[in-house]
């Protein structure tokens, strides 16, 4: 339904740049599943990014709740996550994304390494916006007889939310980038477009317009995020 | 432990306490001190004198190596977590940098320790509209803190610290970032509010103006020690250390400049100058001292600095006399002066010095 309106407003414009309806529908399609790996997997960084990014902080040695036992494993785990090559990680996790997709190959299933990679990117990421927040003000809730969990959803994360909403801007833009990954595991996506018709068909116009969407695609993620953090500060 | 009568009925009673970081720094060696209910309390020394732990030992922000804390007869350090938290929620605490949420409105800021003490929302919002017009922030209610001055932001840091109806007030440097008017007025509003609130305020500051301004006792700390304490008219008409009298010549300054010792016109033959810092403190600050002297021993007395002042209602005066005649009649005179119960000290010997060679 949406595709089809899509298609139907988009046609003179593809007609202009010399692109047939084809082209169009598939371009349409390959946008439909770059949105949704990169929505999916941020929605699930975000949800587990967000706790891991608290637990690091509050285990780490000046935190709320210092626990080496915790914090090192778990640190080295992100890192290992943040220093392995997408490309490597997707393929490396396969066993693990047949057992959470079911399939090992597909939008769905590329969602999967994104996912994981998002999360370990964003919670480095939310663990530095916490850790902005004042000193003085978490030393203020002590006082107050505030518990470390309060201190940590009345205080940290309402105060951190801007520097929250601008970790998950450049992690969204990552995703972009990350998703073009993709079509390794057949996943699909504007990147995979990109490639298969503008590059092994030596189509330039797709390849043009492939960049010039996802240009536009950051770009409205990016001004986006930036207002929203904008309006979300008070300081 | 042994605890004379005064400070068995305590409001806050810290005794032994010892605290090391692991810096190695000794940050509170052997501190001992009660604070009497109704009382404000000042503590007063130099960054790195140990005031800053020794206020956050009293809510347990810090915790002592040794020692005891006691709040309101509660053993502070016998609390387990959720005792601790109940207990905080019955001492406020004011900051230097004042500590608010950026992202909440001075109402919401002034919620939160209830808020956190589980109150319903309705309650909040009685007890906040209470508060705000207490701390004369009545129209501020929905501005952000980024938006009000510092003085102000105090103000809700204030009616933060009383929301939960704290029966004492812990103020950290709470006037150290506001201009000398500002710190006037949140000094004002301090006292005024444990007239009216029947509060027990413990302060530390690094300024003696503070003390002198609000405090009914203070002690002064150095190294991690409170070297002298005392009620604020005896340690600043008296001081004894060093350190204190230091503190107290930045407020009551009588350091006679240079020029004007220069300036003093030079004794004549067979005479001799003294220049003598003397205070009046109580009763005999109304007595005309000086003409009295010059003509019960003869001397020309000149008033080189003068300054009538008062410290919790009572009066003191500092003067800087210049004094010429026969040295021996100056020592009577001195001598007769310090009878009376006055403070006499020969002033800048050194200065005096100097202008003698020159002469």
């Amino acid at each position: 339904m949406l595709t089809d309106w899509l298609h139907a407003l988009l046609e003179p414009l593809a007609n202009l740049i010399g692109l047939s309806p084809t082209l169009l529908d598939l371009l349409l399609e390959a946008a439909g599943e770059t949105l949704l790996m990169v929505g999916g997997a941020a929605l699930i960084a975000v949800v587990v990014g967000l706790p891991l990014a608290l637990l690091l902080l509050a285990t780490s040695p000046e935190g709320l709740a210092p626990n080496r036992a915790v914090n090192r494993p778990l640190g080295l785990v992100v890192n290992a996550v943040r220093s392995t090559p997408f490309i490597i990680l997707m393929v490396a996790i396969v066993p693990f994304t047949r057992l959470v997709a079911g399939t090992s190959i597909g939008t769905g299933a590329a969602t999967v390494p994104l996912a994981i990679a998002a999360t370990a990117f964003i919670a480095r990421l939310f663990e530095t916006a916490l850790r902005e927040v004042d000193r003085g003000v978490v030393e203020a809730a002590r006082a107050m007889g505030a518990t470390r969990l309060q201190i940590l959803r009345k205080v940290v994360v309402p105060e951190a939310l801007p520097g929250l909403v601008a970790a998950v801007t450049v992690t969204l833009v990552s995703l972009v980038g990350y998703s073009a990954m993709a079509g390794a595991v057949g996943g699909g996506g504007l990147g995979d477009l990109g490639i298969r018709f503008g590059y092994q068909r030596f189509m330039p116009e797709v390849m043009a317009t492939v960049v010039v969407v996802l240009i536009l695609f950051v770009q409205a993620l990016q001004s986006l995020g930036d207002w929203l953090t904008r309006r979300l500060s008070h300081r | 432990m042994t605890s004379s009568p005064a400070e068995a009925g305590a409001a806050i009673r810290l005794a032994g306490l010892r605290r090391r970081f692991a810096t190695g720094t000794v940050a509170l060696d052997d501190v001992s001190l009660a604070v009497a209910p109704g009382e404000i309390f000042g503590i007063v020394g130099r960054s790195g004198a140990g005031k800053s732990t020794l206020i956050r030992t009293v809510n347990l922000l810090e915790r002592p190596d040794s020692g005891t804390v006691e709040v309101l007869g509660q053993d502070m350090l016998a609390l387990d977590d959720a005792g601790l938290r109940a207990a905080r929620r019955g001492i406020g605490m004011v900051f230097q940098h004042f500590n608010l949420l950026s992202s909440r409105t001075v109402a919401a800021n002034i919620a939160f320790p209830l808020e956190v003490a589980g109150l319903p929302r309705a309650e909040r919002e009685r007890r906040v509209a209470e508060l705000l017009p207490l701390v004369g922030l009545a129209e501020k209610r929905d501005n952000y803190p980024a938006q009000l001055s510092g003085g102000q932001k105090q103000r809700v840091g204030i009616a933060r610290a009383l929301a939960s109806r704290p029966r004492v007030l812990l103020c950290d440097e709470a006037t150290s970032a506001l201009d000398p008017e500002t710190t006037a007025d949140i000094l004002r509003l301090i006292r005024d509010l444990r007239d009216r609130l029947d509060l027990t305020v413990l302060l530390i500051t690094h300024e003696m103006a503070v003390v002198k301004a609000i405090c009914d006792r203070v002690a002064v700390m150095e190294a991690g020690r409170v070297i002298e304490q005392g009620r604020v008219f005896d340690v600043f008409t008296r001081p004894q250390a060093a350190t204190t009298r230091a503190f107290v010549a930045e407020v009551i300054g009588h350091a006679v400049p240079p020029g004007t010792v220069a300036r003093l016109p030079e004794p004549g033959p067979g005479e001799a100058r003294r220049l003598l810092q003397v205070l009046f403190a109580g009763p005999s600050s109304t007595r005309s001292v000086v003409s009295e002297a010059s003509r019960r021993f003869d001397l020309d007395l000149n008033i080189v600095s003068g300054r009538i002042d008062e410290i919790g209602g009572e009066p003191f005066g500092i003067m800087a006399l210049a004094a010429y005649g026969p040295a021996e009649r100056i020592e009577a005179a001195t001598g007769w002066m310090r009878g009376l119960g006055l403070d006499v000290t020969p002033l800048s010997p050194e200065a005096m010095a100097t202008v003698q060679e020159a002469a």
